[in-house]
């Protein structure tokens, strides 16, 4: 028998990789193409409501809409990068920092406009509800697939920007935006995609979120904070640091729960600040 | 910020800056026209006041020495209690209110900005959060002294020096908190056409050059961000004063974010910005608030996404460059 240290160890580290798949993508935006985004979540939101829509209204089973979130976000989140973001990308913090909270508070009343303010279910198939019980410790299947996920994005995603002639490209538009057009590289286009990808990855992460974190049409704001407190733990553009950060905080978060409830949510903004203060650039800081 | 006729001698230049504009002292006498014009909205008009205290405190530190604040409302909320908790056990003369949360929040904002002076964009946007998202974590867990999510009950503010009450219409209230803004905006005038003033607007250009030609960027940044965190507290103990009851809402994230759309809806690194802004907003918000309040922020996200786009520099921002271009055409 295992004792329960290892239960909350598990809940910390598949709520952690929750965190993770919600705040990866603001990872890839923020930390890339240094831009604030604090409309990531609204993304993420409307990845939620994709899934809840397809899957209640049209019956559609919980693994096709995933892409369907993904598509959907990454699509509206272009039109927004167009319209709007582009301009800022060599603006003030405050003014990207302004602009995107005004995107927030649109997204949350549209939403509420749209599909209430009541919390909307998500109806997963049995075997995704089910739980295996391993040493005396229960292991959600579905959580077991949330930590599965992250890793293979973790993968992807680092291997992709890393190696890739696209990657290349993305950091050398950031590191020198004039030289790399100079090079014959189609700036805005690549920063357009990975915008794309970014806010993809937040559709993807809220579709799969909402399952425990729940989704109302608060989730942009509220989740923003943990989104943030992520990244800029992990270290700006870091993937691997802000998967080491949402561990980090997923498990001294519930661990916080389950031991000293009365703490609530204090714990995780005290870890936050204090390995901010330990190292401002993130763990794994690269500026 | 032009810098036109005098700036070869730079203390010509600020004491140009420091002599008071007509359209100033035309501001200042309108603000007591609520009295004539509209004696219904007197408590409006003192929340209006406080909150553009507020804003001017926000002013200090965002508008001119560049520091992108999400939990100023720690400040406010700090105060806020300070002043309620005070008058609640047995003092609740109000000068003096006034007085000890100024201290209480001043202290702690020279404590924390030890930590903030360290520290630009991102990092120091989300310690600053973090902070206020502490804070307020901490007031709801300590129910016992803050009444928790039921607020702070049982406050009672004397009457001021001894005689004037402070009334349901908000008279009293509006007169009080109009004339305590008064006394810090000339404050706050003074210090910003000050030489440690104008090295500020340098830290915000530039915080690493600064320390090259003599100012201590730092230092300054720690004394502005002590200043600014007491003015917050200040305008907390106002509204705790005036309106005898004290919220978590005071100190969460929802004032930090209001107060900085405010200021920026007015126009940032500008005295009046902060007053402007808290006008049309709270005005606005007032005619507005037969709607539901999700709406409200529906509009409230169309402002903020028209201003950036639009009025990279608030009202005031547009209508001095409407000026300008007037005058030269």
């Amino acid at each position: 028998m295992l004792p329960p240290v290892f239960g909350v160890l598990f809940d910390g580290l598949a709520y952690g990789m929750l965190l993770f798949l919600l705040s990866v993508g603001q990872s890839v935006t923020l930390g890339m193409m240094n831009f604030i985004n604090l409309a990531h979540c609204s993304f993420a939101m409307l990845g939620g409501y994709v899934t809840v829509v397809l899957m209640s209204s049209y019956g559609w089973p919980f693994f096709a809409t995933l892409p369907c979130a993904f598509i959907a976000a990454a699509l509206v989140s272009v039109g927004f990068e167009r319209a709007f973001f582009r301009r800022l990308y060599r603006a003030s913090d405050l003014d990207q920092v302004l602009l995107t909270i005004g995107i927030v508070f649109i997204s949350v009343a549209v939403a509420a406009y749209i599909f209430g303010t009541e919390q909307r279910p998500l109806q997963l198939p049995a075997y995704l509800r089910s739980s295996l019980t391993f040493m005396g410790v229960r292991f959600a299947v579905y959580r077991l697939i949330l930590i599965g996920l992250a890793l293979l994005i973790t993968l992807a995603l680092v291997l992709g920007l890393d190696y890739t002639r696209f990657g290349a490209r993305v950091r050398a538009a950031v590191d020198n935006e004039r030289m790399a057009r100079g090079l014959g590289i189609d700036v805005d286009r690549t920063f357009a995609i990975t915008f794309a990808l970014g806010s993809g990855l937040a559709g993807l992460g809220g579709a799969l979120a909402i399952e425990i974190i729940g989704l109302d049409p608060s989730f942009a704001l509220t989740y923003l904070v943990y989104v943030l407190i992520v990244v800029s733990v992990g270290g700006l553009g870091s993937i691997s640091g802000s998967f080491a950060a949402a561990i980090v905080l997923g498990i001294s978060d519930v661990a916080g729960k389950y031991y000293i409830p009365q703490l609530g949510a204090f714990l995780i903004y005290l870890v936050m600040i204090g390995l901010l203060m330990w190292r401002p650039l993130g763990l794994i800081g690269r500026r | 910020m032009a810098l036109t006729e005098g700036t070869a001698n730079p203390r010509l230049y600020l004491q140009a800056q420091t002599r008071w504009r007509p359209i100033e002292i035309a501001f200042w006498l309108a603000t007591l026209l609520p009295y004539a014009l509209f004696p219904d909205y007197l408590s409006l008009a003192s929340q209006i006041a406080i909150a553009g205290l507020f804003a001017l405190s926000l002013d200090l530190i965002l508008g001119y020495a560049g520091i992108v604040s999400l939990g100023h409302a720690a400040f406010f909320g700090i105060g806020a209690y300070t002043a309620g908790l005070v008058s609640k056990y047995g003092w609740g003369e109000p000068l003096t209110g006034l007085a000890i949360a100024a201290v209480a929040a001043g202290l702690i904002g020279y404590a924390t900005s030890f930590v903030i002076c360290r520290f630009r964009h991102l990092a120091l946007i989300m310690l600053t959060l973090g902070f206020g998202l502490l804070l307020e974590e901490l007031a709801n867990s300590a129910g016992w002294l803050t009444g928790g999510v039921d607020g702070l009950q049982g406050i009672h503010t004397w009457k001021l020096f001894g005689y004037l009450p402070f009334d349901l219409y908000g008279r009293t209230a509006y007169a009080y908190a109009l004339a305590v803004l008064f006394v810090l905006f000339v404050f706050a005038r003074r210090l910003i056409h000050s030489p440690f003033g104008l090295s500020l607007r340098g830290i915000r250009e530039n915080f690493v050059r600064m320390p090259a030609i003599g100012a201590p960027s730092r230092a300054h940044i720690r004394t502005i961000y002590t200043i600014a965190a007491a003015m917050a507290g200040i305008a907390g103990a106002l509204l705790a004063q005036t309106t005898e009851t004290v919220s978590l809402e005071s100190l969460g994230f929802e004032r930090s974010a209001e107060v900085v759309v405010m200021l920026v809806l007015g126009g940032a690194g500008r005295l009046y910005g902060g007053l402007v802004g808290v006008i049309v907003y709270m005005v606005a918000r007032d005619q507005f608030s037969g709607i539901e309040p999700q709406y409200w922020y529906f509009w409230i996200g169309v402002l903020l996404v028209g201003v950036v786009t639009f009025l990279p520099n608030g009202i005031l921002g547009g209508a001095a460059k409407l000026m300008s271009r007037r005058s030269r055409s």
